[in-house]
């Protein structure tokens, strides 16, 4: 089980990265999105999948799968998710001010 | 509790300042700043007796005591000189602003910065802790900068001020390394402790390192040769600021270190060395540069840098008591120590009272320029009484406290040279040679001061204004200064009995007992050789400074590319130019070129690492089991992936995207995270939505055209970031090195009084990081609403430079 | 936004509610079973999504008259405030402390102080989410 999850991380953090090197900022956008799935995937997957119950002390007897990789999990879905709506304003605020949404344009000058 | 009060008063105030500007429009805000300042004087003298008497009063506040932290701050005789001088010239420099800064200025700033240079200068001379002290002495630098600052509409000014900045800081930096030298040598933090201690640490290899760190953070402070080129420049600032923070008390921060830390490193000689000779070519160099002076304030700065020099060293002279170890023959030496206080008090008084006559010129005349002065003495007689007063007592003239402390500065230096140390003696009988020609100097450059601007023809004065004595207010505090320089020489062992021999304890501690400490002062002393000396150097000085334009050509002999201003200049420039140069080659403004940065770091240095160090490894039977759902499962994420990368519409690959999101959490429903899969599913939704909804306002994307070259690096990148993952995750994965922390958590029911091990982790055992997780929510949100609400202003007009 | 759609309507207006019980219902539960203040946060967040999916702007706007930026501030108020509570009576900041207590009907149920701080953590989210969502569809207007 654990093989084949940090293979589909593997697929997922290729593929992530080739969109994070694109020039349309849409794609970069998902690219962060991507990134973030697989490195919850990849802490969860190293914190010993299946070797116990649901971390809940009233409903099973245990023992229990690791309740703190799920902890950091959980916190960094809500930082991600606030992390790629920035993203994604700016990339709104970015394309209204300069009208294109290639990041190629939005270089700016030599000497900035 | 004292010493804490007065660092915390001044800041407080600081605070409130800017905040009540409003509320007075028409009282000048000085006046609520000049209460600070006056309550601490008094606050202080109240505590002379008992610390006349050698008492110590200390207080610690804890801080982090686990880390040996804390805030210890103490007042001995030593710290209560510099905090007098600090609080009472604060005072009258105070009052004298009032008068000098109209209403217009930005008043609030002024007195906010002052108050602020306040409080880091009594932490300074307070401070126990070398990191305290380190602290406060960098504030210093910078309310010293923003005081430099001040009109920072002229150009002049910014770079004054960072000059000034760049050299006290990065002295400072090496100050601090000497610091943590010390602390590692001795143990300890706390200065006192640490000189207890040093005598056992002599030998050690750290000893010269620390000494010349510290030196270079003393010297840079207080305008030694060769780092005194900011002084001049930081005269752009307002008058009052010169008046207080470069000659009285910001540039003696440097006199104050090396005279606290003269007995933790003056066991060595060649502290004595370092701090005396270095001492004697700022006081040369200073007062040579000065006679050439044209602008009254740069002629002041010269002659600032020479002063300190003088008691610079003094204090590397009175330093060889350590050298020969105490003994009635050698308690002599402490003699030119007290000299060294003798004339800082001395040197803010005339100073000071100087300074303001030059803010009175310049304010009423329009001009400090000494070739546009002249016949002054008739329209402004009070002024050019205090100017007298001030000048002479600063070339030492009898009257006045400088002939004291300037007899005194004579007499230690022939002393020295009697000194046994081994073969110098041809460089200890150059002493009173340099001692004395820069003497001359000083006498010629005082004479100047007065002749040029209070005698000789009115005609080069500026015509477009008429000009009369200074309003009474600007008077009062240097009539004040100019008091006490006569006072001080009539009754100077009044002041040495209350204010410089509890001081002479913290200097010289072990060495005796205060009376042995303490000369007798007395203005007449017989004919000796200090006296013709003095005698001497007046007449020379009359002759020179009457044949000065035969020999004034001296000053263009040392071609001006060579000199220390200019050096800097280039220093500067090409290090802003190597900058410049540097950050353009990699700063290109292509994201993509960052982002490749960060990878190759990560593929390089990682993977390099991970090579080097073989640690892969890959282990299937520990492995959990696997069903056909799951298989399937993956194989649709998989794919759901790949097409994300063909997707020809962006509405396909949100589409993509969120199927990604869902058997995430599904996952997260196999691997027994029922939170986790709640949480994402909500928030796959709600970034679908955030997409589309963002859609509506950014065009589709089109087909990338990239050159193929550019694809493949892309692709190259992509790949080998996925295999290195892999790989490295197959390290990790059964790693069991170390017990795992989680069994902790499972009493989450006694620990926390809930049954959800997860909530009980981030609502309690982990609270602060879901607290500080919901902050960077907020601030995400904030960013957001920003980013869509604000336009940007119109461009403010920009300070057109002068 | 303007979708005029019958069905759509009538139906949200019964989702919502069940949709917001679940909130509500994942907020409480979070103590014992999956749930807590972020899920709760989310789910109360999508609810109102939905009424300003089906809706118009201006009618979500004239039932629910709240400005979610200052929920989300008082959300972040609330949750420091649960740190600094315990601060007075000289616990460690972030002390979490809890008691149970025997209710009439209801029977014995725990009182924490960890509630605070999830309400805090369930309004900050809600607040975000829905600042976001609605500063993107009223545009910058200009």
């Amino acid at each position: 089980m654990e093989t084949m999850m940090i293979l589909i991380i593997g697929v997922l953090v290729v593929v992530a990265t080739y969109l994070l090197l694109s020039k349309n900022i849409i794609r970069i956008i998902l690219g962060t999105a991507l990134l973030s799935h697989a490195v919850h995937l990849l802490i969860l997957t190293i914190g010993e999948v299946k070797k116990g119950d649901v971390p809940l002390l009233k409903e099973t007897p245990g023992p229990y799968t690791d309740a703190l990789p799920q902890a950091l999990i959980l916190t960094a879905i809500v930082i991600s998710f606030g992390v790629t709506s920035f993203i994604l304003v700016l990339a709104y605020r970015a394309y209204a001010q300069n009208k294109t949404d290639d990041m190629e344009e939005m270089r700016g000058d030599e000497h900035e | 509790m004292i010493t804490k009060w007065a660092i915390i008063l001044p800041f407080i105030v600081a605070f409130i300042i800017p905040m009540i500007r409003s509320k007075l429009k028409k009282t000048h805000i000085g006046w609520i700043a000049l209460i600070v300042p006056i309550v601490l004087f008094i606050a202080l003298l109240r505590f002379i007796p008992q610390v006349a008497a050698g008492k110590v009063y200390e207080h610690t506040w804890q801080w982090i005591p686990s880390l040996d932290l804390s805030f210890t701050t103490y007042l001995d005789g030593l710290s209560m000189l510099f905090a007098l001088l600090i609080t009472g010239m604060g005072a009258l420099v105070i009052l004298y602003s009032i008068f000098y800064l109209s209403q217009k200025e930005a008043l609030h700033k002024f007195y906010c910065y002052l108050l602020i240079f306040m409080t880091a200068m009594l932490g300074v001379v307070f401070s126990d802790h070398f990191i305290m002290l380190y602290f406060f002495w960098e504030l210093t630098s910078v309310s010293s900068f923003l005081l430099i600052a001040f009109w920072h509409h002229r150009k002049a000014s910014r770079r004054g001020a960072q000059k000034s900045m760049l050299i006290t800081v990065s002295g400072g930096v090496a100050m601090l390394i000497g610091f943590l030298m010390i602390a590692h040598m001795t143990g300890s933090y706390s200065i006192r402790e640490a000189i207890q201690i040093m005598p056992t640490e002599l030998t050690n290899t750290l000893f010269i390192p620390a000494m010349v760190l510290v030196l270079l953070g003393a010297f840079t402070k207080s305008a030694q040769f060769p780092f005194h080129i900011w002084l001049p420049d930081a005269m752009e600032a307002p008058t009052p600021v010169s008046a207080y923070l470069h000659s009285a008390t910001m540039v003696k921060a440097g006199i104050y270190l090396v005279a606290r830390l003269t007995p933790l490193f003056a066991i060595n000689q060649s502290w004595f060395w370092t701090v005396t000779i270095v001492g004697l070519m700022t006081m040369f160099w200073g007062s040579f540069n000065a006679v050439k002076q044209t602008d009254l304030k740069a002629l002041l700065a010269f002659s600032t840098i020479s002063q300190l020099g003088i008691i610079m060293s003094l204090l590397g002279m009175g330093s060889l008591v350590y050298v020969f170890g105490y003994s009635p023959a050698t308690v002599i030496y402490t003699q030119a120590g007290f000299a060294a206080l003798f004339h800082l008090l001395n040197h803010a008084t005339f100073k000071g009272a100087l300074f303001m006559m030059v803010g009175i010129v310049d304010h009423e005349v329009g001009s400090r320029d000494i070739r546009r002065l002249g016949g002054l003495m008739s329209i402004m007689p009070f002024t050019f009484t205090i100017a007298m007063i001030g000048s002479l007592s600063m070339a030492g003239i009898p009257f006045f406290n400088g002939f004291l402390s300037k007899e005194m500065f004579f007499e230690a230096a022939l002393r020295i040279q009697q000194a046994d140390l081994y073969s110098s003696t041809a460089m200890l009988s150059i002493i009173p040679v340099i001692v004395w020609v820069g003497s001359v100097f000083t006498f010629i450059y005082c004479t100047i001061l007065i002749v040029k601007t209070f005698f000789g023809s009115k005609d080069k004065l500026p015509r477009d204004r008429k000009i009369h004595e200074a309003p009474k207010g600007m008077l009062i505090s240097p009539f004040i200064l100019v008091t006490l320089v006569v006072i001080m020489f009539f009754v100077p062992n009044f002041f040495a009995r209350y204010l410089f021999s509890p001081a002479m304890l913290s200097l010289y501690p072990n060495t005796g007992t205060m009376e042995q400490l303490t000369p007798h002062i007395a203005a007449w002393h017989g004919f000796n050789t200090p006296l013709l000396m003095t005698i001497a150097v007046v007449i020379i000085g009359v002759i020179l400074f009457k044949l000065l334009p035969k020999w004034r050509g001296i000053y263009n002999t040392l071609p001006e590319r060579f000199t220390l201003n200019v050096l800097y200049d280039r220093g500067q420039n090409e290090v802003e130019n190597v900058g410049r140069f540097m950050t353009n080659l990699y700063m290109t403004g292509s994201i993509r070129h960052y982002i490749i940065y960060i990878y190759l770091f990560f593929i390089v240095v990682v993977g390099g690492y991970f090579i080097k160090s073989d640690s892969f490894a890959f282990d299937m039977t520990k492995n959990a089991p696997i069903e056909w759902y799951e298989i399937s499962l993956m194989a649709v994420m998989i794919i759901a992936a790949i097409l994300i990368l063909r997707a020809k519409s962006r509405l396909t690959a949100v589409v993509l995207n969120g199927v990604l999101g869902f058997g995430v959490s599904i996952f997260f429903v196999l691997f027994r995270a029922p939170d986790l899969a709640l949480t994402q599913l909500v928030v796959e939704s709600v970034t679908t939505v955030l997409f589309l909804l963002c859609f509506t306002y950014l065009p589709e994307w089109k087909k990338e055209d990239t050159p193929k070259y550019t694809k493949l690096i892309n692709m190259a990148i992509a790949l080998s970031a996925g295999v290195l993952v892999v790989i490295l995750s197959f390290a990790v994965l059964h790693y069991d090195e170390f017990k795992t922390i989680s069994g902790f958590f499972e009493n989450a029911y006694e620990l926390a009084g809930g049954a959800n091990i997860v909530n009980t982790i981030l609502g309690d055992f982990r609270a602060f990081d879901t607290m500080l997780e919901v902050v960077v929510l907020l601030t995400a949100g904030i960013g957001v609403y920003t980013l869509i609400k604000l336009k940007p202003r119109k461009e403010r007009k920009k300070n057109e430079d002068q | 936004m303007k979708i005029n759609d019958l069905i759509l309507r009538t139906v949200v207006q019964f989702v919502v509610f069940i949709v917001l019980t679940i909130a509500i219902y994942l907020f409480f539960a979070g103590h014992y079973t999956p749930g807590g203040g972020f899920v709760a946060g989310l789910v109360l967040a999508s609810a109102v999504v939905m009424l300003y999916i089906s809706f118009d702007t201006d009618t979500v706007r004239k039932g629910l008259p709240l400005d979610f930026k200052i929920v989300a501030a008082i959300g972040v108020t609330l949750a420091l405030l649960s740190g600094i509570l315990p601060m007075l009576f000289g616990q460690p900041f972030l002390k979490m402390s809890s008691m149970n207590i025997q209710f009439p009907l209801i029977g014995e149920k725990t009182l924490a102080t960890v509630m605070i701080f999830e309400l805090g953590v369930a309004l900050t989210v809600v607040g975000v989410v829905m600042t976001i969502i609605l500063s993107i569809s009223e545009g910058s207007d200009d």
